[in-house]
């Protein structure tokens, strides 16, 4: 099944939880819930294939998680709180499972943390905007002089009141200058 | 008559928790997040709230996908530390105040916030983390330095309120308070954030730009924040710096004007950016705050106006 586009499919190497992965992912979820129970780390531990049976997984979930394909149960509901048990059940660190997602040795990972993490520049969006947000430079910034006359562009292009007649629209974005 | 007196914003890092449960504040990697704390660790100890109301979020411990809320108070009298798979952190239980919890429930539902109650609730490092922070290292066996309202908020599923219902909550909490009519002094804390990923490939993202203009406008404007759309919180300060919304339910329930007493920021803890301030209601009887705020410009404009009008006459 498809899922529906959102505006936040474009930010690059993020798979947001939102509603429609919250419910795809819920087995997925629910079976890391369980690993905070020690009984039932064991348990998955002893035979993972079949103490996954209990949580009506599909096959590319159980796949997932079998492989540790983390960015995999990302994309199929998992959420990271929850898949940070799993992690934790094989004895690994917060920050292990960051390198693992992002593709870098633990060690390369904490290097580029301490040194200020990673830049947004470049990082916006897959289609390659990267004007930074207005609201980065609205207000007490430096930049507030090249962010204002952006922001009265958009509430021009934007009349919130579409439904009303034009007149009144006009009228209201008047107001709003 | 209860008032809130200050807000504090603070990050809720779980490695922060971990550094003071295995005893490494002293390392200079944590030291340097900690020391940054030590004034506001003075400056609460001087000010010493009857109670604080603290705005954070549950990391699946609490809470499950089986039910998510979007605001859940907690009314109970107490808030054992939950089990997050390593056992539950060696701080104590979390004293709760049920009878201002339950008169903020009814205040802010009756001003039409939907508030779930939880009346049985336990709290993760997304609470305690924040309390270590600014009431210091307790012993399992102490007691925490006053009382505490948890208000749990959902950032976790998309998508959390927005900023705009915080603040309003906010300030629905702040009339709350307000009416109630014990003398008690009350601290209310966003926490979470700053801009931090830690999921997918884009994970380890920091803005530290980003991070600096909220505070800026945390202080002195706050109505620039409650704009800013989810979109832009996740493309900027990463898929989980959405949590900075719980700050704005902190600032909501402030004056409209606020002295910003301390502000600390350093990068990383863990993956993580870490943010903090205080801020604090100038003191009574200051001028009541008004609805509609003039913009900075629009002061000007009325302050050469009433000169000019002055010279005239």
């Amino acid at each position: 099944m498809a899922r529906k586009a959102q505006i936040y499919d474009d930010i690059p190497g993020t798979y947001v939880f939102d509603a429609e992965r919250s419910r795809e992912g819920y087995g997925i979820n629910m079976f890391c819930m369980s690993l905070m129970k020690d009984d039932n780390r064991k348990a998955f531990k002893a035979n993972e294939a079949e103490y996954l049976k209990k949580f009506r997984l599909t096959p590319e979930q159980a796949e997932a998680v079998l492989k540790r394909d983390y960015n995999r149960l990302l994309e199929l509901g998992g959420n990271i709180y929850f898949t940070a048990k799993l992690g934790a059940t094989d004895g690994h660190s917060f920050q292990h499972l960051a390198a693992v997602m992002t593709g870098n040795t633990q060690e390369d990972y904490a290097k580029m943390m301490f040194g200020g993490g990673r830049s947004v520049e470049g990082n916006r969006s897959r289609s390659g905007e990267n004007t930074p947000s207005k609201f980065l430079t609205a207000g007490a910034s430096a930049k507030k002089s090249a962010a204002k006359p952006k922001a009265k562009v958009k509430a021009k292009a934007k009349p919130k009141a579409k439904a009303k007649s034009k007149s009144k629209s006009k009228s209201k974005s008047k107001k709003r200058k | 008559m209860a008032r809130i007196i200050a807000g504090v914003g603070s990050s809720h890092v779980p490695a922060i928790g971990a550094a003071i449960d295995n005893g490494k504040t002293e390392e200079p990697y944590w030291k340097r997040v900690f020391s940054g704390f030590e004034k506001s660790q003075a400056w609460m100890r001087e000010t010493k709230p009857d109670v604080a109301i603290i705005v954070y979020n549950d990391h699946a411990s609490a809470f499950s996908v089986d039910m998510i809320p979007t605001f859940a108070l907690g009314c109970a009298a107490e808030f054992p530390p939950a089990d997050e798979g390593w056992g539950p952190r060696p701080v104590p239980v979390v004293q709760g105040y049920p009878a201002l919890a339950s008169h903020i429930a009814q205040s802010v539902i009756l001003d039409e916030f939907d508030l779930t109650i939880c009346n049985k609730m336990e709290v993760d490092h997304g609470m305690t983390v924040p309390m270590n922070l600014l009431f210091g290292n307790v012993d399992k066996n102490s007691h925490w330095p006053c009382p505490v309202i948890p208000l749990a908020v959902n950032v976790v599923m998309y998508p959390p309120p927005t900023g705009h219902r915080c603040f309003m909550l906010g300030r629905a909490i702040r009339k709350a308070v307000a009416s109630y009519p014990e003398d008690l002094k009350v601290v209310i804390f966003g926490t979470g954030g700053l801009s931090h990923q830690i999921s997918g490939p884009r994970a380890g993202l920091i803005n530290s730009k980003w991070d600096k203009a909220f505070l800026d406008n945390l202080s002195k404007d706050p109505q620039k924040l409650v704009k800013i759309p989810h979109v832009d919180y996740m493309r900027e300060a990463g898929a989980e710096g959405i949590e900075m919304v719980m700050w704005l339910i902190m600032r909501g329930a402030l004056d409209e004007k606020v002295d910003e007493v301390y502000r600390f920021y350093t990068v990383p803890a863990s993956n993580t950016a870490v943010g903090h301030i205080i801020l604090a209601n100038r003191a009574r009887g200051a001028k009541a705050p008004r609805k509609h705020k003039p913009t900075a410009a629009k002061h000007k404009r009325a302050a050469a106006q009433a000169k000019v009008e002055r010279i005239r006459s």
